[in-house]
């Protein structure tokens, strides 16, 4: 069945379980991917994926939702009655409704259809790569983590009001980890991930020069004096410090008590003037953009910190019904309808008079810390709470000399980092989370070995 | 007529499907393939998550795929697919065969399926013997109000979820294998606040094969146990870095060996060159005070089984006896490319995943200390009772945050402390960890690897390591 098929199916069955009001996500997929060990070839994967969410409103118009991959007639009416019954516990203080933008027009990228290159294809490009990056330097021994992978899937969204959306997308991926050893020393490790529409748009040059220099870059290093430093964030690693504390601006947590914000604080001063982040799930280069969210809300650019000051909380359709707004393309599809953020920009705003300027990663010749990739997200933020305490890969500059520093955390609290941000840099990179320049913020903890 | 004709044509759970899967092998080896198996699923799970005074989330969901894989020589294809006909996995077979490009006309010989090893008999009744939503419902409600009677506590969550899966497995080496899994989890958690402090708790319960189990659990113990933790923490200070001696607490303690040094005995990570001990069988890599086991036979702990995710009952294999490395853990891949063999450890998160070399229930064994003996061996140090996550990096370095920890000063225990986390790399630390107390006890848990997220249990007694670093600021 294709999805106008699934949807006439659904109205169907619906009609005749007598189920009036419903709304259903769906994706289809089909996947293929490869890894590679020295020269051969390791896992070589494709996949057939199909999933449905769908949830009905009962007589008390309360929700009751269930997930299932058989799309057959038969599936279809089977979830729709457990999500019949699921609805007599739905929440009845909280209720939910269609999203009043689900038949708003969306902007759909305008982006060249891909086609599947093919296992063997992919095959032959990452056992190309893993050679050239093994033998990009001696000390390179092996590419343990690697893998290349194209997808290409349909996302859909419709409710028995008659809003039916859909789009159809292709991305690809190419992740190489080097793994390199030199005598008496640790064994280091480093990499570098990038994303295009097809395979055929993926640097793979630069991913391998990326993985080989990073991974060299760390194999003389030192360890660092537990101590208090000055900080210079990488774009990447700020990025994953603002998507891990995203709750602070995301009314779902603040609603369910598990963020730093409450209801009051649109306003509040979290940092410096020339501080702004938006989300911009849109933006050209987020390859990973969907046009809507799981309530067919369209995707739009948002503004969450202006000149240092929370501007907008991000919503689903329920909460912001409770904040008195509207949903602004950010909701999942659940029994609960979680929210996220899609693509996080920072840039410096007009108002960057209070900035230490001379500060800049690649000509500042005091002593800081170069904070490149932070790890181990999941097990070192607490974001109710607003702490961090997290292993990193980076560098101490110090007396001229860049020294890699040998597994050491930084911690700190997330209001705090905010408040003592000391200097944001002119020039924005891209990667794969987000947009961001260098960030400097000034006195963070640092434990080391030493 | 038709009704048979399509029966013979599809996987039906709950029938003979043996024509029809030998019908399939037989396809893959007559392609060329060295090895064909089918790993076919059908899941019936749901979840329940009750805040505060009120049913919040009730997710059912339904699940059912099949994954297919091939080997030639030490290359192996995969491949997953909703499409459980005959047309669709004959499909997968092809898709999988022309990815391994086999195109040499040697051929391996199927002699048939053996006879059905049918786990499953006796769990058929399992789905109508576990907790309705009403009754699961009603129990984390009663739970989250026995956190009620104190104003520090902002946010109280109990969550219940619950996992059947049916599996049939079928090889070309003729294993039939069907079995039934069950599996549910129930946790509390709470945030408490006052003022500018914020403290959390939480505790999370696990079982297998045992649908009556979640009556059982005594949710105002645990709720008991969640409030205490999160008031001992509220006002707690940061602890201060640096390298120093620590007690783990028994249970999820275990989490720090399950990561640093469990993942690096599973056969997936000899075959990718980064486990520090891939030549170590046989030589001294822990303190002698130390034996390691990983089984999955513990009745009812939650990373048990009946049968692997590639047909083989699961053995108890002492990893590390008395310091000393002893096995490595494995699946069929994991015995074709490094020799290990294999030891019933082959898992999955569901049929979309390759089976891999995966922990089930891990454990450091008990010693002869009382949990006292340890910390009176302290003069200044750190006590962590309670630990969150963590995570290994690709060179073997951990990092553990600790949710609940105190301090030891001249062998009590003092001040509690927030903000710590453990960091270290498990060749390093093994050898430190020189004491091991007598309460051994488990914890469940959920691992995340190659193979996707799969029920294991943790565990060890009291142990004292001499010397580590921690993070704090």
């Amino acid at each position: 069945m294709n999805s106008r098929e699934i949807t006439t199916q659904i109205s169907k069955a619906a009609d005749l379980l007598n189920l009036k009001k419903w709304d259903y996500g769906a994706s289809f997929s089909n996947d293929y991917s490869v890894q590679v060990d020295r020269g051969e070839a390791k896992q070589l994967k494709a996949s057939q994926k199909q999933i449905l969410t769908l949830r009905v409103w009962n007589q008390s118009n309360l929700v009751g939702i269930t997930t299932t991959s058989d799309i057959s007639e038969s599936g279809i009416k089977k979830a729709l009655k457990q999500a019949n019954i699921a609805s007599d516990f739905g929440n009845k203080n909280e209720t939910t409704e269609f999203s009043p933008l689900a038949k708003d027009p969306i902007k759909v990228k305008e982006v060249k259809k891909r086609n599947p290159v093919g296992i063997k294809k992919l095959l032959t490009l990452l056992r190309g790569a893993e050679v050239k990056l093994i033998e990009s330097h001696e000390s390179i021994k092996s590419v343990p983590y690697n893998g290349l992978s194209e997808s290409f899937f349909e996302r859909v969204y419709a409710n028995s009001e008659g809003a039916f959306r859909s789009y159809t997308k292709s991305q690809a991926s190419l992740y190489l980890y080097a793994r390199a050893e030199e005598k008496n020393k640790k064994p280091r490790s480093s990499g570098s991930v990038k994303l295009g529409y097809g395979v055929e748009d993926i640097d793979i040059e630069t991913c391998i020069k990326e993985a080989s220099n990073k991974t060299i870059s760390h194999l003389n290093y030192s360890s660092i004096k537990t101590d208090k430093y000055l900080i210079c964030f990488s774009p990447e690693s700020f990025l994953t410090i603002i998507n891990a504390f995203s709750s602070m601006f995301n009314a779902r947590s603040i609603l369910d008590g598990v963020s730093l914000s409450n209801k009051n604080s649109i306003g509040e001063k979290l940092s410096t003037e020339a501080l702004n982040i938006y989300d911009d799930g849109l933006h050209e280069k987020n390859i990973s953009s969907s046009p809507f969210d799981g309530e067919g809300t369209p995707t739009k650019r948002l503004c969450l910190i202006n000149k240092g000051r929370i501007e907008n909380f991000i919503h689903s359709e329920s909460t912001a019904r409770i904040f008195k707004t509207i949903p602004t393309g950010h909701a999942g599809l659940g029994s609960k309808v979680s929210v996220s953020p899609d693509w996080i920009v920072v840039e410096k705003s007009e108002e960057n008079f209070d900035l230490k300027t001379s500060l800049d990663h690649s000509t500042y010749e005091g002593e800081f810390v170069y904070i490149e990739e932070l790890n181990a997200i999941h097990a070192g933020v607490r974001a109710s709470q607003g702490s961090f305490s997290l292993p990193f890969d980076g560098w101490l500059y110090k007396n001229g000399k860049k020294i890699s520093i040998d597994s050491a955390t930084v911690a700190g609290d997330i209001k705090y980092l905010f408040k003592n941000i000391v200097n944001i840099e002119s020039s924005q990179e891209i990667t794969t989370s987000g947009i961001s320049p260098h960030i400097w913020v000034d006195e963070l903890s640092i434990t080391g070995d030493a | 007529m038709l009704s048979s004709q399509i029966k013979s044509n599809e996987i039906v759970f709950g029938s003979c499907n043996k024509d029809l899967l030998e019908e399939i092998i037989f396809y893959g080896i007559g392609l060329g393939a060295d090895f064909v198996e089918i790993f076919i699923e059908n899941t019936d799970n749901s979840s329940v998550l009750a805040e505060e005074d009120f049913i919040t989330s009730v997710s059912p969901s339904f699940g059912r795929g099949a994954g297919i894989r091939i080997f030639k020589g030490k290359k192996d294809g995969f491949v997953s697919t909703n499409d459980l006909t005959k047309h669709g996995l004959m499909r997968s077979v092809s898709q999988a065969i022309e990815m391994l490009d086999i195109t040499d006309n040697k051929k391996e010989v199927f002699n048939g399926l053996n006879q059905h090893r049918d786990y499953s008999l006796s769990k058929k009744k399992w789905i109508n013997e576990v907790p309705s939503i009403h009754e699961i419902s009603e129990k984390l409600l009663v739970s989250t109000k026995f956190l009620k009677n104190n104003n520090k506590i902002i946010t109280r969550k109990g969550s219940y979820s619950r996992s059947l899966q049916e599996v049939i497995i079928a090889s070309s080496d003729g294993t039939y294998v069907s079995d039934i899994r069950l599996h549910q989890t129930v946790g509390l958690n709470v945030i408490a606040s006052d003022a500018q402090y914020r403290s959390s708790g939480s505790r999370r319960f696990g079982s297998s094969g045992m649908p009556n189990e979640f009556r059982l659990w005594d949710n105002e113990k645990a709720a008991n146990d969640v409030f205490e933790s999160s008031m001992n923490m509220l006002y707690a200070d940061y602890v201060d870095a640096g390298q120093m001696p620590v007690v783990l607490a028994n249970k999820f303690g275990g989490v720090i060996f399950h990561e640093a040094c469990g993942h690096l005995l599973e056969t997936t990570q000899i075959e990718r060159g980064t486990t520090p001990f891939e030549n170590k069988l046989n030589e001294k890599i822990a303190h002698e005070s130390v034996t390691a086991i990983d089984e999955g036979i513990s009745e009812g702990s939650f990373g048990s089984l009946s049968v692997d995710d590639e047909g083989m009952e699961p053995e108890k294999s002492v990893l590390i006896k008395d310091g000393i490395l002893k096995k490595f853990i494995s699946d069929r891949a994991g015995e074709l490319r490094t020799g290990h063999k294999r030891t019933g450890s082959g898992r999955r998160q569901n049929y979309s995943f390759a089976a891999a070399s995966r922990m089930r229930n891990t454990y450091i064994a008990k010693g002869e200390h009382s949990k006292e003996d340890l910390i009176n061996s302290i003069s200044e140090g750190l006590y962590c009772k309670s630990m969150g996550g963590g995570s290994v990096g690709a060179t073997g370095q951990f990092n553990f945050a600790v949710e609940e920890g105190y301090l030891i000063k001249n062998g009590k225990l003092t001040s509690p402390v927030k903000g710590a986390t453990l960091i270290g790399e498990a060749k390093e630390v093994m050898p430190k960890i020189s004491m091991c107390g007598n309460d051994l006890e488990l914890a469940p848990g959920f691992c995340g690897s190659i193979s996707g997220s799969v029920n294991v249990t943790v565990g060890q007694p009291h142990i004292k390591v001499d010397s580590i670093t921690v993070g704090g600021r």
